[in-house]
């Protein structure tokens, strides 16, 4: 018989009580409130998605074609950022490789080998100025870009997250002195850049956690993550609360994206769907899916204005969905293996692939 | 899907959601009524039974799932890949060819290995395989002919040997090693990226606790009518539809497809003259307003005029504080109250005193948040009174005229020379040169480079 180290409930304060029993009646009582709360959102869910958006004219034939390729990985690309500049983006590889490139002129800028291999997460800092970076090591790296040639990047690394296990993804904050992190030790954190501290930590996810993005809102205080528990939890950056939560995906989550109003957030999993959850509604509004679509979603985000959402699948394509109808717009072959990381550039004139096939590409 | 994985008891988690698809359509594809019709296929001079043509094969999944060509070859090209057909025609190839190309479905071995056992010696299964054969039985219902009879022909051709059936057992098996043992530049389809999820067992309870209590929050939520949610979508999309680029285009062209970064160079982050797109923008919410520079500056002349500009240098400050170095916390709050909360300060905020009672008590202790609800008073203020004035005013609607409608270029012909892709500043070069110039300035050591204030 095992026996428990803390006791869950008030009443058990002064009892050991076996450990399977305990669990048992946990898992009704979590079973019970989550119908309730099923319950309770189905109250007001009086429309759908596309019923609402009969009204709205469909989209036409859609053209996008490879734009640039970015050959220099040696390996399967894992991740990409952005620089806020629209044309910089940052990449990381399997093989500890770290490029910035200038996407527009396809030149390699900088080039950091990670003391690691699998670097799955990368992030550029607001002010151009720096890279932040992690895999396997189980940290977040913050590299500044000196434009010094004689200059060791790796010198001046700075070690800022430490994780118990592999780094998932980084974001910094609106500035370069925050870095938000997940991992695969359940858990997502904030950081100080500066100082290396741990300034709040996130735990609730009961599995690996694989993605987070930040909300865009007014009071810019919140931020989403998915994990491998099939989860989608929406937290308080500054008390550490999980606000929303959701699961209604069959599959780990890869990816999470804000929808630009802040409003909602979409989804990509490994059960080959994408789906957008409303916040104020407190559910889950669509379902991208289509039957010919077998293979999981890696990475998904939307369009300028919200209307596309773009995602990146392990079969090497992208699919274009159209968010209001949920249809697919359309689908993009060129990539010669998973489409591992898909981001949109900051003023929305392209996107930006990256694949297991060592490249990059963009799309426009 | 391979006799090592199901003998290992599993296949990676994240195949197995793409295996049990995958194996929804093939079962599909051998529907007696609406499945492939499978016939003989002509292979030089041997003639191969139960057989479909490449042709077919993608006709069908174009017709069945209602996608085009291209995709049904895409689709059929991966169920070759991972072994679910194989080709009889160059077999060292796993590629779907759209042509007359024979192909057949792949039995996997373990199943056909357990069936030829079967048949062979009736009734003579281990314990353990006659498990497995009726698991299998279960799993692949009405292919179960089909496998019974892929046993009874390998059998038989290992008594016989005629020639069809030697190339059909050849191809099949070179499939089956291809994705085992992928030759070297071909993908391997069964890699799967690192293992995961990591094992939580001890968590469990700690995560119910979790559950339970946020459910219990979530029950308490104020929630809005769907209805209204998604009219909110519909707006969104619509309002900002001219300004997606990937939806209607941009002006003067998208640079990516034209090569020229004039659309660029017309819509930094400080310009002459801002184009018409952008100052509309502006009045679609405060936070668009805010989060441009030229828009903040202008609103900034705004409240200016009207005596209210502490309002928005005081937002700015407690920004600065959110979001900047830990270190600097408390120097940053001291300035804050000397300059906006202290009796008599030079920029005094209009804050209400219950927010004023409640700041000037956290300031005792400050943290990064201690600004938190004297700011967003501050900011709520601003959007509701000061930002629709500032839309009415002269000030907007003469930035709004004069801004600049760029023409649209009409792609140029080059027919001899690329253009050349003109390359910019990185923002750390340019952030290097000013920390020099600064540096020089102050009659410092000039040595400072981007890196310097980590």
């Amino acid at each position: 018989r095992k026996y428990m180290r803390s006791p869950p409930t008030p009443e058990m304060a002064t009892q050991e009580v076996p450990l399977n029993e305990t669990l048992a009646h946990l898992k009704t009582e979590s079973e019970t409130l989550k119908s309730k709360l099923e319950e309770e959102r189905a109250k007001l869910h009086d429309v759908e998605l596309h019923q609402v958006a009969e009204k709205v004219e469909g989209l036409g034939q859609f053209v996008m074609k490879t734009r640039r390729t970015l050959k220099g990985h040696g390996n399967k690309v894992l991740c990409m950022d952005w620089c806020k500049d629209k044309r910089r983006i940052v990449s990381s590889s399997q093989d500890g490789k770290v490029i910035v490139w200038d996407a527009f002129t396809t030149n390699k800028e900088h080039a950091v080998t990670m003391p690691c291999t699998w670097v799955m997460a990368c992030a550029y800092a607001p002010s151009g100025c720096a890279v932040a970076c992690g895999g396997l090591d189980n940290k977040c790296s913050v590299y500044p870009l000196s434009l010094d040639k004689n200059e060791n990047l790796a010198a001046k690394k700075k070690s800022v997250a430490m994780h118990t296990n592999y780094l998932s993804a980084c974001s910094f904050t609106n500035s370069d002195m925050q870095i938000l992190t997940s991992s695969g030790d359940g858990t997502c954190a904030l950081w100080d850049v500066e100082s290396g501290q741990l300034l709040q930590s996130f735990h609730g996810h009961a599995a690996d956690v694989l993605c987070l993005d930040l909300a865009p809102s007014e009071t810019g205080n919140t931020f989403v993550s998915g994990g491998c528990d099939k989860k989608a939890n929406v937290w308080d950056m500054r008390s550490g609360q999980c606000i929303q939560s959701f699961e209604t995906h069959e599959s780990d989550i890869n990816s999470v994206r804000y929808y630009p109003s802040g409003d909602a957030f979409a989804s990509g999993s490994d059960d080959a769907t994408c789906r957008l959850y409303d916040l104020r509604a407190d559910r889950e509004v669509a379902i991208y899916s289509k039957d010919s679509i077998i293979f999981g979603v890696s990475s998904v985000d939307f369009s300028l204005s919200g209307r596309l959402l773009f995602g990146g699948y392990n079969d090497y394509t992208i699919n274009v969905w159209d968010v209001l109808k949920g249809t697919r717009v359309s689908i993009l072959f060129g990539h010669e293996n998973r489409v591992s990381t898909l981001r949109v550039s900051p003023d929305g004139t392209a996107f930006c692939t990256g694949s297991w096939d060592h490249t990059l590409r963009i799309w426009a | 899907m391979t006799i090592n994985t199901l003998a290992k008891g599993g296949c990676h988690r994240e195949q197995m959601a793409c295996f049990r698809k995958m194996e929804k359509v093939i079962v599909a594809m051998q529907d007696p009524d609406m499945g492939m019709k499978m016939r003989n296929q002509r292979l030089l001079i041997t003639v191969i039974p139960h057989a479909m043509t490449g042709h077919d094969i993608i006709a069908w999944l174009t017709h069945k799932y209602r996608i085009s060509e291209e995709e049904s070859l895409h689709l059929g090209n991966m169920l070759v890949k991972y072994g679910y057909i194989y080709p009889l025609k160059e077999p060292r190839c796993l590629v779907l060819r759209p042509d007359e190309s024979p192909y057949r479905f792949q039995v996997r071995p373990l199943t056909i290995y357990l069936a030829k056992k079967n048949i062979r010696k009736q009734g003579e299964l281990m314990e353990y395989e006659k498990e497995r054969y009726s698991l299998l039985h279960k799993r692949i219902n009405h292919t179960w002919d089909f496998v019974v009879m892929q046993a009874r022909e390998q059998l038989r051709a290992s008594k016989q040997r005629r020639k069809a059936d030697r190339i059909v057992l050849e191809c099949q098996e070179q499939a089956y090693w291809l994705i085992n043992r992928p030759p070297p530049g071909v993908n391997n389809v069964l890699d799967t990226g690192l293992e995961r999820p990591n094992n939580f067992s001890c968590r469990v309870t700690l995560v119910s606790d979790f559950i339970i209590e946020a459910c219990r929050k979530a029950l308490g939520r104020n929630r809005v009518k769907s209805s209204i949610c998604l009219e909110g979508f519909l707006k969104y999309s619509e309002q900002y539809l001219n300004h997606d680029p990937i939806m209607q285009g941009c002006l003067p062209s998208n640079p990516w497809i034209s090569d020229d970064t004039a659309h660029w160079t017309m819509n930094a982050e400080i310009v002459p003259v801002p184009t018409r797109l952008r100052v509309e923008r502006w009045s679609f919410s405060f936070m668009e307003l805010l989060n441009d520079a030229m828009g903040r500056r202008e609103f900034m002349t705004y409240l200016e005029k009207e005596f209210s500009a502490e309002n928005l240098y005081f937002w700015q400050a407690c920004e600065d504080i959110r979001h900047g170095e830990s270190s600097k916390i408390v120097e940053k709050v001291e300035d804050i109250y000397k300059n906006f909360l202290a009796p008599g300060a030079a920029r005094w905020v209009n804050i209400d005193s219950k927010t004023m009672d409640k700041t000037l008590e956290g300031i005792k202790r400050p943290h990064r948040f201690v600004m938190d609800d004297a700011q967003m008073h501050i900011y709520f203020l601003m959007k509701k009174d000061s930002y629709p004035r500032y839309l009415k005013s002269d000030l907007y609607k003469n930035m709004l005229a004069k801004a600049i409608v760029p023409q649209e270029t009409k792609k140029s012909v080059f027919p001899f020379m690329r253009r050349q892709r003109h390359s910019s500043p990185s923002p750390a070069q340019t952030a290097t040169q000013a920390a020099e110039e600064e540096g020089l300035a102050k009659g410092a050591g000039a040595n400072s480079a981007a890196g310097s204030h980590f």
